[in-house]
């Protein structure tokens, strides 16, 4: 019987180990490297809204607190997309034939839901709540970065779970007075980390980093 | 035979796209949260509207004075609770966050939405407002008034009390006089005219 295999084969089985490694590290390399990328994480993608509402113009142009939407922040973990009629407040009288606003109109014409896409949407198997952060010093840009800049909403952190971490494994990093929490314009002072460890104390925060703190 | 050095190749990108593409089932799970919407009701709410008449427990709001701003059917002169101090300083951050885009900070009604074409809401500071009782900005917070939607689904009765308590603060500092200076301060106040 002949050889099953041809000599040349002694050198092939070789190199297919190193090939085979490479490989599988070159893809593992691509997936990860994708899961960081805002092809993955929407990092700095600006997310088209019906009707395009713009958190530049409403906070930066306007001065409106981001609690006169946002009305649960405080009190609840979640910190709520306003009522139609919160827009209407205003809307009612102001821009009134505008025809970028005509969802908003049919909306409380209709009593139906304006449809909004949920830019920060965290995986369902965790269990963030607003209040807490806010009323221990986590201000609002620390998170979602200048909102007062952002005419169309985007990402400014990845919000996976290592950047939850980089913050409760040492919050002194971020927290700020609890008076500076909805200040679109703090910005931490040089001795950011000494005053952050005083604000630790001071407010009794204890972020934890066990699991079933946001996972249940 | 050994598989090729490709196909095993293939199969290692294919075990990790596929590892990295089914995750979403867990991200994105068949439950309500938050004011996510629903396609098993018909108008797309996962937050279900109240059925009309609905009291939630401890919610009867049977204190007429409290939730009304009325007694016995009148406006109130009266506040249903002591205000302190924290209370106004709690006012005044509410009254900041729901009433300055159109009253401003002073109360006079130049807010920045009444620059943008909002119709100009009366100053605090005429004596029309300056003659009526708490009560009465307690009822116009609750129902509206005119051009203002009512504020009742986002500021709590307490809240609207110290609002309007802190109006009360805003209507006495445009009409103080100097007599109303203390002493100690009253000489600073000299010393810089």
């Amino acid at each position: 019987m002949a050889q099953l295999f041809h000599r040349s084969f002694n050198t092939l089985s070789k190199a297919s180990i190193v090939v085979g490694g490479l490989v599988a590290a070159t893809a593992l390399t691509l997936v990860a490297t994708a899961n960081t990328t805002s092809w993955t994480t929407y990092v700095g993608v600006a997310r088209d809204q019906t009707p395009p509402f713009s958190h530049k113009h409403h906070v930066a142009g306007l001065g409106i607190d981001c609690r006169f939407c946002h009305v649960t922040v405080e009190e609840s973990g979640f910190a709520g997309i306003p009522a139609t009629k919160v827009c209407m407040t205003c809307h009612s009288q102001v821009w009134v034939d505008a025809p970028i606003l005509e969802p908003v109109r049919a909306s409380y014409r209709t009593d139906k839901s304006v449809e909004w896409l949920r830019v920060h949407d965290l995986p369902d198997f965790v269990y963030f709540d607003h209040s807490v952060h806010v009323a221990k010093g986590v201000g609002c840009s620390t998170c979602h970065g200048q909102v007062d800049k952002m005419p169309l909403m985007w990402r400014e952190n990845t919000l996976n779970m290592g950047w939850c971490l980089s913050c409760h494994r040492d919050p002194a990093k971020f927290v700020r007075p609890k008076d500076k929490v909805f200040d679109m314009s703090w910005t931490p002072p040089g001795d950011q980390h000494e005053q952050g460890e005083k604000l630790v104390l001071e407010n009794h925060i204890t972020s934890k980093t066990n699991c079933g703190v946001c996972h249940r | 035979m050994r598989a090729s050095p490709i196909l095993l190749g293939l199969a290692v990108l294919a075990c990790a796209f596929a590892s990295a593409g089914c995750r979403q089932d867990m991200h994105d799970q068949p439950k309500l949260r938050g004011m996510r919407g629903s396609a098993f009701f018909a108008d797309g709410r996962g937050v279900r509207p109240t059925v009309p008449g609905t009291v939630a427990r401890g919610r009867l709001n049977e204190d007429e004075l409290l939730y009304t701003g009325k007694v016995d059917g009148k406006l109130a002169d009266v506040f249903p609770f002591e205000i302190t101090r924290k209370d106004l300083e709690r006012g005044r951050e509410r009254f900041g966050i729901y009433c300055t885009p159109c009253h401003d900070q002073t109360g006079s009604g130049g807010g920045m939405i009444v620059q943008r074409g909002m119709k100009r809401p009366p100053s605090y500071h005429i004596q029309r407002l300056r003659d009526q009782p708490p009560g009465y900005f307690f009822d116009v917070m609750t129902n509206g008034f005119g051009a203002m939607f009512d504020v009742s689904d986002r500021v709590k009765p307490e809240d609207r009390w110290r609002i309007a308590a802190y109006i009360r603060v805003l209507q006495l500092s445009q009409n103080g006089t100097l007599a109303d200076v203390p002493p100690a301060e009253r000489t600073k106040l000299e010393a810089a005219q």
